[in-house]
């Protein structure tokens, strides 16, 4: 099926040779920083996670989101998902791709990432995520791949696919759970000592992967022959919906917890991140807009008439995504680094290598759906007729 | 077969490409050469044989890492029951001090560049 | 025999791993080549641990500092962002925050950081790759060989001591001591407790060149070492305790 993905419209290979031109950029910078080091990005001894790692920690929300169409297809028949869990699937496969990427990315040794194949340590959380990482790029990979194969010679998947899918549900839930205990785990970082780090994330996850889901429908429908269907896109909706509602609440909570008991050190954190400290406030335009657009998508969210509205319902997508990158990616990586465990606010920008490298990533997370999605729409368009 | 005479085109193209590493320098003349090494050691003998250290001296320096940096042990038995001190740059580099006409040499002739020396100070060249 | 395109791939690229299977039976049965002879005093047998006496350290002096930075090829970076830095001195309300009272004369005394070599190191608990890992003598040591730089480590550290190598370190280095290997970019690097020079009866070069005699270093697995004395003499705080890293630099403040 992969030469589906060869051939295309104008504006198909308009786009992938866009994309292949910014992953190009991002290579280039990418050797540059092999080079001369890490220190070619805006991280520093206090922030020593910056850019990559708010991707990272972001894109495993995405990537998880694809339970969202599965588990309500799969487990309880929900029909209406029947057409758009390969799109979620696919996306998840972009997204993990994404993930692993930016992690070698920022790795200072990354001709060493073997090591931690050939010296598995079980206590380290990062050994899992590589583990369950991997694991759920495999199962997507399968899984869309031989289900969308059995849709296009119309015969039923093969009996050893079910286990598998019915295996990604809790997959899909083990990836974030692992991602959150990186940051929850440690004693010293009291900005992300918090038990709710796994459900914030799943919150976060199942507002911004339905999110961009539901903006890939769109622009399927409008670019291809193969449509989504309306009600599926109105499922998704409320979907997210309803996690942006969970996800601004698990955000009241932390700050409750924290302004309530009054621990210097916790409130410092939040501080910084909402008023600055000490005269630094990087991150402080970014934080309330993030709080002023989740607050904006809850409203036009919930409100039937604006969330039926396809126009709106887009915007509304891109300003929870949007909203959600800065809060999980910036928002909580960063902020965990400042104050320093002795007191110093040492802010963090990202530098130009940095951001044209993470575009580089983007870039060829998009090539990817891209493919992916090329391949399953045109077998879609051809069952159809 | 179909497209016969393309596909043994194709096939004499692949041969011709994978083997150039191997004609390209039986031609080019620049592999003609055994590397000549110069040994300025004080010592007359190394920690093991000549035949030994050529073949392992890379397996052994591992070894000798993962001893001392993992478990603290930094006095090797030779095989002929002499103690060295498990070190680089304070064994090995003490007696092998010219590096490019020693180490560099073979290192060059086959394309390797071991990391070592990125960490592992190299000692000046002595003028003698 | 008839078979078909897929098929045969099949058997082809069975065919391509059995040339394989040699050179990976060499590998698995190859055996150790190095006979290494037991260290002459067995590592378990001690617990390193420092005392640091805050009053007896002068304002403004870096001979500790300097001593380690000097044998250990410490780079000097000269920005807050880059540097790297083993051991350092940070004033008294940082290094125990919300402990002064208003009127402790303490607030801003410089006071001697490095790592705390934890009992329970929560830097070793997250290393993927075991780079760091704490030696039957209680030091947190560090492989640099093995460090392939994710910095896990730095972000599980309460206390800050460790640094990246953000750049070459070595353009940045005054003066090369040839007995000690430099690092390269991409790995996390801190202080070790002078293993080094352990190994050779010695003590810490931070300990050896402070003239106030203001650092305590020793075995207490030792009864009669001077610092199990000091810490049965003295009150002894250590940074942040209750998070359980059991730190084993005790300050005398």
């Amino acid at each position: 099926m992969l030469e589906k993905a060869l051939i295309g419209s104008k504006k198909y290979y308009g786009l992938v040779t866009l994309l292949l031109i910014i992953i190009g950029a991002g290579f280039y910078f990418y050797l540059r920083q092999l080079s001369y080091g890490l220190g070619i990005t805006g991280m520093s001894r206090d922030v020593s996670w910056g850019l990559y790692i708010t991707q990272f920690t972001f894109l495993v929300g995405v990537a998880a989101s694809a339970v969202m169409v599965v588990l309500p297809y799969y487990l309880h028949n929900y029909k209406i998902f029947g057409k758009i869990t390969i799109l979620g699937e696919f996306l998840a496969v972009a997204s993990v791709a994404m993930c692993l990427t930016f992690i070698i990315a920022d790795l200072g040794q990354p001709a060493r990432a073997f090591n931690v194949l050939l010296y598995p340590t079980p206590t380290s959380i990062l050994f899992w995520d590589m583990v369950v990482l991997n694991g759920y790029l495999l199962l997507n990979i399968v899984i869309g791949w031989t289900v969308l194969a059995s849709e296009r010679k119309s015969v039923p998947p093969p009996a050893w696919v079910k286990p598998l899918i019915y295996l990604s549900i809790p997959w899909a839930v083990s990836i974030h759970t692992v991602t959150a205990f990186i940051y929850a785990g440690i004693p010293g970082r009291g900005f992300w000592l918090t038990a709710i780090m796994a459900p914030r994330f799943l919150a976060s996850a199942f507002a911004s992967g339905p999110a961009l889901l539901i903006l890939m429908c769109f622009i399927v429908r409008r670019f291809t022959r193969f449509d989504p269907g309306k009600e599926a896109i109105q499922s998704l909706a409320k979907i997210v919906a309803y996690a942006v509602a969970v996800s601004v609440f698990f955000v009241l909570l932390e700050i409750f917890t924290v302004f309530y008991s009054q621990i210097p050190e916790h409130m410092h954190h939040f501080e910084y991140l909402f008023f600055g400290m000490e005269g630094h406030e990087k991150l402080v335009p970014w934080i309330w807009t993030s709080a002023i657009l989740a607050i904006l998508s809850l409203i036009l969210l919930i409100n039937p008439v604006t969330r039926r509205k396809e126009g709106i319902l887009a915007m509304t997508c891109v300003a929870v995504f949007a909203s959600l990158w800065i809060e999980k990616g910036l928002g909580l990586v960063i902020t965990g680094f400042i104050p320093s465990p002795l007191g110093r606010v040492f802010e963090y920008s990202p530098t130009g290598p940095e951001v044209i490298i993470t575009l580089g990533i983007w870039a060829m997370g998009f090539l990817i759906l891209t493919i992916l999605y090329k391949i399953a729409v045109t077998v879609k368009e051809e069952i159809s007729t | 077969m179909y497209d016969t005479a393309k596909i043994v085109a194709g096939i004499i193209i692949f041969l011709c490409l994978i083997t150039f590493p191997i004609w390209y320098n039986v031609t080019g003349g620049k592999a003609e050469y055994v590397p000549d090494l110069k040994i300025v050691t004080q010592e007359k003998q190394c920690v093991e044989s000549k035949g030994y250290m050529r073949n392992n001296h890379m397996q052994l320096l591992n070894e000798w890492r993962n001893t001392v940096v993992r478990e603290g042990n930094r006095v090797y038995v030779a095989s002929d029951g002499r103690k060295y001190d498990m070190s680089l740059s304070r064994t090995c580099l003490k007696c092998h001090v010219n590096k490019a006409d020693f180490c560099d040499k073979c290192h060059n002739y086959v394309e390797v560049a071991p990391t070592c020396f990125n960490c592992h100070v190299v000692p000046e060249e002595k003028k003698s | 025999m008839k078979t078909d395109r897929r098929g045969f791939l099949k058997i082809g690229g069975l065919g391509i791993l059995g040339f394989a299977a040699r050179p990976l039976v060499d590998v698995l049965l190859r055996g150790d080549l190095v006979e290494a002879s037991p260290a002459p005093d067995t590592l378990a047998g001690k617990r390193w641990a420092m005392a640091v006496n805050v009053s007896k350290c002068k304002e403004g002096c870096r001979d500790c500092i300097v001593a380690c930075h000097s044998v250990h090829n410490v780079p000097d970076l000269g920005n807050p962002k880059d540097e790297v830095k083993w051991i350092w001195t940070e004033s008294y309300k940082k290094i125990f925050p919300e402990q002064e009272q208003e009127f402790d004369a303490r607030g801003g005394k410089p006071v001697v950081v490095l790592c705390n070599h934890c009992d329970n190191p929560p830097c070793v608990r997250v290393c993927p790759t075991k780079a760091t890992f704490k030696r039957s003598d209680g030091i947190v040591m560090m492989d640099y060989h093995r460090c392939i730089g994710c910095r896990f480590c730095m972000a599980a550290c309460p206390y800050g001591s460790r640094s990246l190598n953000w750049r070459d370190p070595r353009p940045f280095i005054k003066k090369i001591n040839p007995e000690f290997p430099t690092r390269t970019r991409g790995v996390v690097e801190k202080c070790d407790f002078c293993v080094e020079r352990l190994a050779k009866g010695l003590i810490p070069a931070c300990v050896e060149a402070c003239k106030e005699k203001a650092l305590v270093f020793g075995n207490l697995k030792e009864s009669g070492a001077e610092i199990r004395e000091i810490l049965r003499a003295n009150h002894t705080i250590r940074r942040r305790p209750w998070l359980g890293t059991g730190p084993q630099i005790y300050y005398i403040v």
